[in-house]
């Protein structure tokens, strides 16, 4: 089937069959490996993008069902070669350990900060709790949301 | 735990996609194919079930693009939400918050901001699983659900629609196009109590109230119990034991032990014992009763 989806901003045609998932889409077809496969099942996160401006999770969308629609990935997020403030918070927090998680946490923080610009921490658990990593924990991760917060307000 | 055993990269079957964009396509394709056709609305049970081959469906249709499903709007007859509405869009509505809290409440548990941005309150009912997150609130308001067929369309009490595990009153070519949440009684204190394995998990056990107070006695009382039967209940000797009376410790006690006598224990409950979902079932009609007995009084 014929589909247009705009991905970081750029409109691409893609002729695929129904039953391959936007997350493979935009793996395999577009190379952009950011998003991660992990579960696949709708636990961890790992393949959260943002589909018109929504943080949902690839693995559990047919790439036919986002034709017409806008994907945001995490490759899109630095603009001209400057990071995100909420990627750069995430580097300064060490919130990032083998790196796999962060993408997830990163789209899914970046829809946080949109509807709710200055979250409490328990906000911020409870937005995040589809997020899972496995490497740390979570004390500087939700530190990082907090200093992504007071960078983007100023 | 049964996660990861198969391959979930992928969906490992092809389909035949459909997106219909009026009701009278949906139902006619639905009817042509039969037990061969899924519906697709969030898709955040049926792809992961296509992946394990839990459910195998050579034709998908889409109902995304039928734009009248989803809506939530307040009418002379109460509150009227669309089949494809977001369980996320529920969750923020303030015409639901303010009118019927609970189904806020309830919205907000279930799975993660991810999952509620895909999943959709028709798709939570439909799949008549018996811990629907929804149902169960949506029994205390007593809902009306209306369904679309070819000759027009039919009302069935939530109750009629939701009629065992896996199975919905459903015929061939016809969908759930949406919900009536009658008027409900001005003052009622409503509440939804969950307790599942993670706070991301679906329900060991819900349970939802609603009542009113008059002249310090219960007067208006709906209280319902999700994930302990085939379908979650309404439970009548409960509700009219309480009917009449004033609150009292001693009055819920009585009335729990009879919503902990609705627990129909299966063969097949992986996530807890009957006895751990009795007593979860007591302590949470315990709370979700003290909390809309407390906002009712408020209230009042």
């Amino acid at each position: 089937m014929k589909i247009e989806i705009t991905v970081n901003g750029r409109k691409r045609q893609f002729d695929v069959e129904p039953n391959k998932l936007l997350l493979n889409l935009v793996r395999d077809e577009l190379h952009l490996t950011g998003t991660k496969y992990g579960c696949g099942i709708g636990e961890c996160g790992a393949c959260t993008v943002h589909l018109d401006g929504e943080a949902v999770l690839a693995c559990m969308v047919l790439a036919v069902d986002a034709d017409g629609k806008q994907v945001d990935t995490i490759e899109g997020v630095a603009e001209d070669g400057n990071l995100d403030p909420v990627q750069e918070a995430f580097i300064e927090e060490g919130a990032i350990q083998c790196g796999f998680c962060t993408p997830g946490f990163i789209m899914t923080t970046k829809a946080l900060l949109k509807e709710n610009p200055n979250p409490t921490e328990h906000e911020i658990r409870e937005y995040l709790k589809g997020n899972y990593c496995r490497c740390t924990g979570y004390v500087n991760i939700i530190n990082a949301v907090q200093s992504a917060a007071k960078k983007l307000q100023s | 735990m049964s996660i990861n055993k198969v391959n979930t990269h992928i969906i490992p079957m092809e389909f035949q996609y459909h997106a219909p964009t009026t009701l009278a396509e949906a139902s006619a394709l639905l009817e042509k194919y039969g037990d061969e056709a899924k519906i697709l609305a969030g898709g955040t049970d049926l792809i992961p079930h296509m992946k394990q081959r839990k459910v195998e469906a050579t034709h998908v249709i889409n109902i995304k693009k039928i734009p009248e499903l989803a809506c939530i709007k307040e009418t002379s007859k109460g509150i009227e939400i669309g089949a494809n509405t977001k369980l996320r869009a529920i969750e923020l509505s303030p015409l639901i918050k303010e009118k019927t809290p609970l189904l806020s409440e309830a919205a907000a548990t279930v799975g993660s901001v991810q999952i509620r941005n895909l999943g959709t309150v028709g798709g939570n009912i439909c799949n008549a699983s018996p811990s629907a997150d929804m149902a169960t609130p949506l029994l205390a308001l007593d809902t009306v659900v209306n369904v679309y067929n070819r000759e027009g369309s039919k009302d069935y009490t939530l109750e009629e629609f939701l009629h065992g595990r896996g199975e919905v009153k459903l015929e061939p070519g016809e969908l759930l196009t949406g919900m009536t949440i009658p008027l409900q009684p001005k003052n009622a204190g409503m509440a939804f109590e969950k307790v599942g394995w993670t706070t991301f998990d679906i329900a060991t056990v819900n349970v939802a109230a609603v009542l009113t107070l008059k002249d310090g006695k219960i007067d208006h009382c709906r209280v319902t119990l999700g994930a302990c039967s085939p379908a979650p209940v309404r439970v009548y000797q409960a509700e009219s034991i309480l009917i009449g009376e004033e609150p009292t410790q001693e009055l819920f006690d009585e009335a729990v032990y009879l919503i902990a006598a609705c627990v129909e224990p299966r063969e097949s409950w992986r996530r807890a014992p009957p006895e751990y979902r009795r007593k979860a079932s007591q302590a949470l009609a315990i709370d979700a009763l003290t909390r809309s007995i407390e906002k009712a009084r408020r209230l009042a």
